[in-house]
């Protein structure tokens, strides 16, 4: 499938307002076809508000939402799912009472592919051979580790086969070895011809990984670029100086 | 699927059929009314597990189904000479139809709302009925003898009204277990599981929960139509008794929530267990006390139920039973 436009999804002045609080203000990016573009912010800076905002979790208090050059502006989550937009969770939501394959069976079925049953079955059988978790099939979700549990999330957003995947801190919580092997499974997805936006607190891992980064702080943008150009923008470093010890972490990594 | 590789589907039913067939094999009239109580609860807990159960959208007031069936059925009976069976399946539509139009708003709530709100629901149709004039107000509607001729006499027409409720048994337990094998069947668990993540991969939440409440809201009907037509006698109170949708609630917690086999047995060892005490000089009146008792227990040390403990026992009986 083509289209005449390569830009996958159009951020357009999001605001979000609870309340007396404004969450997000006036926020605008792109993001291009077979991109990964990293989101990273201090704590607290609107990042998974955003994706909230994007994947019709709630609506934008202002501005508009184009994905796949269709305005989809407080279109509820479940449309936009099938239009090919999936995500994970910051904090794991496994479907405890369903074995690992019921899972990612349900975000085969309801997915972009909208498959029957047997199809989707056969779908989530790939995906947890993709992530690792084949073995694992037949156990309750809820008893996995939480290592799993992060892998789970991953594999029913990818069992929808998406075209663009919103990542929320799928690497916190991992150690080393694992924090590898997901940023792998990450790769590869993108591979696949997945565009990914990730939000990201391991600073090594978002800035190795993306082609692009967009920094949000009190939720406004203060900064967007590539990797290198991000991390020695004057801005950026003021906003994680908040936080000395991470401030100097992520000097050192920029090195 | 492949109906013939469902042998927990054909065993489920052939046993039901085996045991509804003593009182036609035998012809006791006495074991016909055990029965026919039996398969009444069995309906009654099928249907609230599937709201209940595999949604996860407690229906105490689910019992104003069986009344709306019962009175709708009665009434075009009665006043309009319709056959038993069309009177039936109509009333089992407008309790579909009545469960849409309440479903839409009151399943956006959750928890402990919509199980209040549910029995809000079953007290006020209750007082609708008992001062709506037509359906006979607070005294309620009851049938001459000539109803039955059409029937053959009151005794054929007794037992036309079980063979109908063995029909509807049967019916909600294939209802049962294809939802639960369906696909529409895993969305209604997702989000039972958890309803955002459930909306987030893709699947319409109001529209599965409104779709399960139906269904839910069908077959009571259909059982409380043949029951009052039984009876030959319908009131407000019997028709819309609060406690009745709390001992289906109870067979359901007792035999398994969420399992197709687990309303099934809750129905049959409660409604047993009901009519020792029931009988019993001792226990009489304390039969809803032990009700209470025994949900009590279940909530405390056995959730799973009796059929979802033994899924829980071990892998192979995961396999077998639904």
């Amino acid at each position: 499938m083509t289209t005449d436009t390569s830009v996958i999804l159009d951020i357009q002045d999001v605001s979000k307002r609870f309340g007396g609080l404004l969450a997000l203000d006036r926020v605008s990016f792109g993001i291009e076809k077979g991109e990964i573009l990293g989101l990273i912010g201090p704590n607290g800076a609107g990042k998974t508000t955003l994706f909230n905002a994007i994947n019709g979790v709630y609506p934008p208090t202002e501005g508009h939402v184009i994905f796949q050059g269709q305005d989809v502006t407080g279109l509820p989550s479940f449309k936009l799912a099938r239009m090919g937009m999936a995500r994970t969770h910051q904090v794991v939501r496994p479907l405890s009472e369903l074995s690992v394959r019921e899972n990612v069976t349900v975000g085969a079925c309801f997915g972009r592919e909208n498959l029957s049953l047997d199809q989707a079955g056969r779908v989530a059988d790939e995906v947890l051979a993709f992530v690792g978790l084949a073995e694992r099939r037949e156990m309750l979700a809820g008893k996995l580790n939480v290592a799993q549990k992060k892998r789970l999330e991953l594999a029913r957003a990818l069992a929808a086969r998406p075209t663009l995947l919103l990542l929320d801190e799928v690497l916190a919580g991992l150690n080393p070895h694992e924090v590898a092997g997901m940023l792998d499974v990450i790769r590869q997805i993108r591979e696949q011809g997945v565009t990914i936006i990730m939000i990201e607190h391991l600073m090594h891992a978002v800035m190795n990984v993306s082609d692009r980064v967009v920094v949000l702080n009190y939720g406004a943008k203060i900064a967007e670029g590539t990797p290198t150009a991000v991390s020695n923008n004057q801005q950026v470093i003021e906003a994680y100086l908040g936080d000395p010890k991470v401030a100097r972490q992520f000097l050192e990594e920029a090195e | 699927m492949n109906l013939w590789k469902q042998p927990f589907l054909w065993a489920t039913l052939l046993v039901i059929l085996v045991f509804a067939l003593i009182p036609i094999v035998t012809g006791s009239a006495a074991l016909r009314e055990d029965w026919l109580l039996i398969l009444l609860y069995l309906v009654l807990a099928s249907s609230i597990n599937i709201i209940m159960g595999y949604t996860g959208y407690v229906s105490f007031g689910h019992i104003v189904y069986f009344g709306i069936g019962g009175y709708v059925a009665f009434f075009l009976i009665q006043q309009a000479g319709m056959h038993l069976v069309f009177a039936t399946l109509i009333g089992g539509l407008v309790a579909v139809l009545i469960a849409v139009l309440i479903g839409m708003p009151v399943l956006r709530l959750r928890g402990a709302y919509f199980a209040l709100a549910t029995i809000g629901i079953n007290e006020a149709m209750r007082n609708f009925v008992a001062n709506f004039e037509p359906f006979g107000g607070s005294v309620g509607m009851f049938f001459n003898y000539e109803v039955y001729t059409a029937y053959g006499g009151a005794k054929d027409a007794l037992w036309l009204a079980y063979y109908g409720m063995v029909v509807v048994a049967l019916a909600v337990v294939a209802t049962s277990f294809f939802v639960k094998k369906s696909k529409f069947g895993l969305g209604l668990m997702a989000i039972r599981e958890d309803q955002d993540v459930a909306q987030v991969l893709g699947i319409d939440p109001a529209r599965h929960k409104v779709t399960a409440y139906a269904i839910s809201a069908f077959f009571p009907a259909l059982a409380g139509a043949l029951f009052f037509f039984k009876n030959g006698v319908i009131e407000p109170g019997p028709a819309f008794l609060l406690h009745r949708s709390i001992e289906g609630l109870v067979m359901v917690m007792l035999g398994g929530y969420g399992t197709v086999l687990g309303p099934i047995v809750g129905a049959f060892v409660y409604e047993r267990l009901r009519s020792f005490l029931i009988t019993n000089p001792t226990f009489s009146s304390f039969h809803l006390f032990i009700a209470g008792l025994l949900l009590l227990l279940i909530v405390l040390f056995v959730t799973a139920g009796v059929v979802g403990w033994l899924r829980q026992k071990s892998p192979t009986l995961r396999r077998v039973l639904e």
